[in-house]
């Protein structure tokens, strides 16, 4: 069951995300704006920390023409988007085979010890979220992980620790 | 170490490689700009990539030329290429390489395959999690522009063509090429019924061809050097160099370039081997999806398209993720069967409804609670899924479950039978 968080922020597009949004519609034939739907639910997560509430979700379809439902259906589809509040920093852990192999086990064990929190969970002070991920692609460097846009590769308890030392 | 001519990574060694200025410094865009100044005849080119026997390198090893002819070239009307960088088949990383460090190879490939299909447009669907090759790509696609090699009436030929990249947001469905299609349209990643392909109704209902990244990348090397050396790199029918990205139990995990036929043990070793003097288990040759084969087999096979389909698996996406003798084969499948689950789309009830059976199944029999008659019932469930999907999603999830439990059955019955790993002697933690 997938459930909307409604909020009572209202959510506006800036001018600057709004050009963004642009440069991305100016790519699709001209018929075809709804191209851009996944691009601009990535600048709206971002303008609105890091999830998508039903108020930004309503702006991207307001934005580029579409019925709320063409929005909605695409943002509960795809795993980067997140339909409820997250922390400041989102670890995405890769736990599939690869990195299965090379001790990701171990790597989680560390996170969740470390900030006392369960897979999919956010920290008491809002400062971050622990999530389970497939395959990121970075199978070499395994085990991975997804901060923001970068991979951290070759994880070790030590490792983390160094992250989350730069974090704090 | 063997002597390579390598394709794809033939600039990673030189410094800042995804520039334009060391792409031209190796030779590039020489093809694109002598076919615009000379015209070339498009169906020249596509016989050499016929003759080259250029599989495509995504996972399902088609030949490359067979599809782009499948394109009418001189019917009227908007055509596509599209390259699909939704690399996401676990254990796979090499189109991403690609991207960070030779992006203006695969811009090239990608101008090249748009001229001979008379494809005016193209899209790059590069995965939303790739932020460095992301940027990497569009950078180079600036470049491109900016040199004229892109746009309209490149280099006063009177052809044009417009490239652009695309963002995915995960969903490894979208590897699926009708799916990519869908969400390029900027909707869900459902994969669509097949009649009609994406040759006759492909983007936006026009004719479009899709390649994976790799593929397209290989194209103006094959054209520079020729179609027979390409093909004499390779083995009959199976050209060329061929990236394997080997991960697990190695002790130097990497993207190899080889050429294709190279015995398996030659890439082991170019790995560094099994980590810490282990013995070899088990090697899944082509990513998650294709069927794992045990150590002795794998060690006397060679690594391409024929070789690894006479023994019963597949050379896939060319993920080569290897298992020493510590590994719990009940605890890989349990996972790669948790994956499938939640990546199946949820269209086809078989898929849908399988392969969240048999992922349950699986932590089942993990976690101490398996019964005898569950291996029987994966094997039915799994029976039950393959064949009857739209897409091959279900077909992957189907046959790791059939070729783990062929291979290793006793591995399971024992789980089954002492409710515990009969390697660690223990219970698996729950994550």
């Amino acid at each position: 069951m997938i459930n909307v968080t409604v909020t009572d922020t209202v959510f506006e597009l800036s001018k600057h995300d709004k050009a963004e949004i642009d440069a991305w519609v100016a790519q699709y034939p001209l018929e075809h704006k709804r191209s851009a739907v996944i691009p601009a639910l990535h600048i709206a997560q971002k303008a609105n920390g890091g999830w998508l509430s039903e108020e930004a979700m309503k702006a991207v379809a307001d934005y580029l023409g579409l019925p709320q439902i063409q929005v909605f259906e695409v943002a509960t589809f795809y795993s980067m988007f997140e339909l409820s509040p997250v922390g400041k920093h989102k670890l995405c852990v890769c736990t599939n085979v690869s990195c299965m192999l090379n001790g990701s086990d171990e790597i989680v064990a560390h996170l969740k010890k470390r900030l006392k929190i369960n897979l999919g969970e956010t920290t008491a002070d809002n400062k971050f979220t622990l999530k389970e991920v497939e395959c990121l692609g970075a199978c070499v460097n395994a085990p991975v992980l997804q901060l923001g846009h970068q991979f951290h590769e070759k994880l070790t308890p030590e490792k983390i620790d160094a992250l989350l030392a730069e974090l704090e | 170490m063997i002597a390579v001519d390598q394709i794809c990574f033939r600039a990673n060694d030189l410094p800042e490689p995804w520039t334009l200025k060391t792409y031209e410094s190796l030779g590039g865009y020489k093809i694109w700009r002598d076919i615009l100044q000379n015209k070339t005849d498009p169906v020249v080119l596509l016989e050499q990539i016929k003759n080259s026997f250029l599989r495509g390198r995504g996972g399902a090893g088609f030949p490359t030329g067979l599809k782009w002819s499948f394109i009418s070239r001189n019917n009227p009307g908007q055509k596509y290429v599209v390259c699909n960088s939704d690399e996401g088949e676990p254990g796979t990383c090499k189109d991403r390489d690609i991207l960070r460090y030779n992006p203006h190879q695969l811009i090239e490939g990608m101008a090249i395959a748009g001229y001979v299909m008379g494809a005016t447009v193209g899209y790059n669907y590069i995965r939303g999690e790739f932020d460095e090759p992301i940027h990497r790509f569009h950078e180079a696609l600036k470049e491109a522009y900016a040199a004229g090699f892109l746009g309209k009436n490149i280099l006063n030929s009177g052809f044009d063509f417009d490239l652009y990249h695309h963002i995915g947001a995960g969903a490894y469905i979208c590897g699926e090429e009708t799916a990519l299609l869908e969400s390029l349209e900027g909707k869900r990643g459902n994969p669509r019924f097949k009649p009609p392909f994406p040759a006759s109704y492909g983007l936006y209902g026009c004719p479009t061809t899709i390649n994976n990244t790799e593929t397209f990348a290989s194209v103006p090397v094959i054209l520079e050097k020729g179609a027979d050396w390409f093909l004499e790199l390779g083995k009959p029918k199976n050209g060329g160099m061929k990236i394997f990205c080997v991960s697990g139990h190695v002790n130097n995990p990497g993207n190899f370039e080889v050429p294709l036929g190279l015995p398996f043990k030659d890439l082991l070793e170019m790995a560094g081997g099994v980590r810490n003097g282990h013995r070899l288990k088990a090697v899944i040759p082509g990513g998650s999806s294709a069927p794992i084969l045990p150590a002795d087999i794998m060690m006397n096979l060679d690594m391409d398209f024929d070789s690894l389909a006479q023994a019963g698996s597949m050379l896939g996406s060319g993920a080569v993720i290897v298992m020493d003798e510590t590994t719990c084969m009940v605890k890989i499948l349990a996972r790669i069967a948790h994956f499938y689950f939640e990546e199946s789309c949820g269209q086809c009830t078989p898929c849908r409804e399988g392969t969240g059976w048999m992922s349950r199944i699986l932590h089942r029999i993990l976690h101490g609670e398996g019964r005898k008659e569950h291996l029987t019932l994966l094997d039915n469930v799994a029976e039950n899924i393959m064949g009857r999907t739209i897409c091959a999603l279900g077909d992957a999830a189907a046959m790791p479950v059939r070729s783990f439990i062929q291979h290793f059955r006793s591995e399971f019955e024992y789980h089954i039978e002492h409710g515990k790993c009969n390697l660690s002697g223990h219970h698996h933690d729950r994550n």
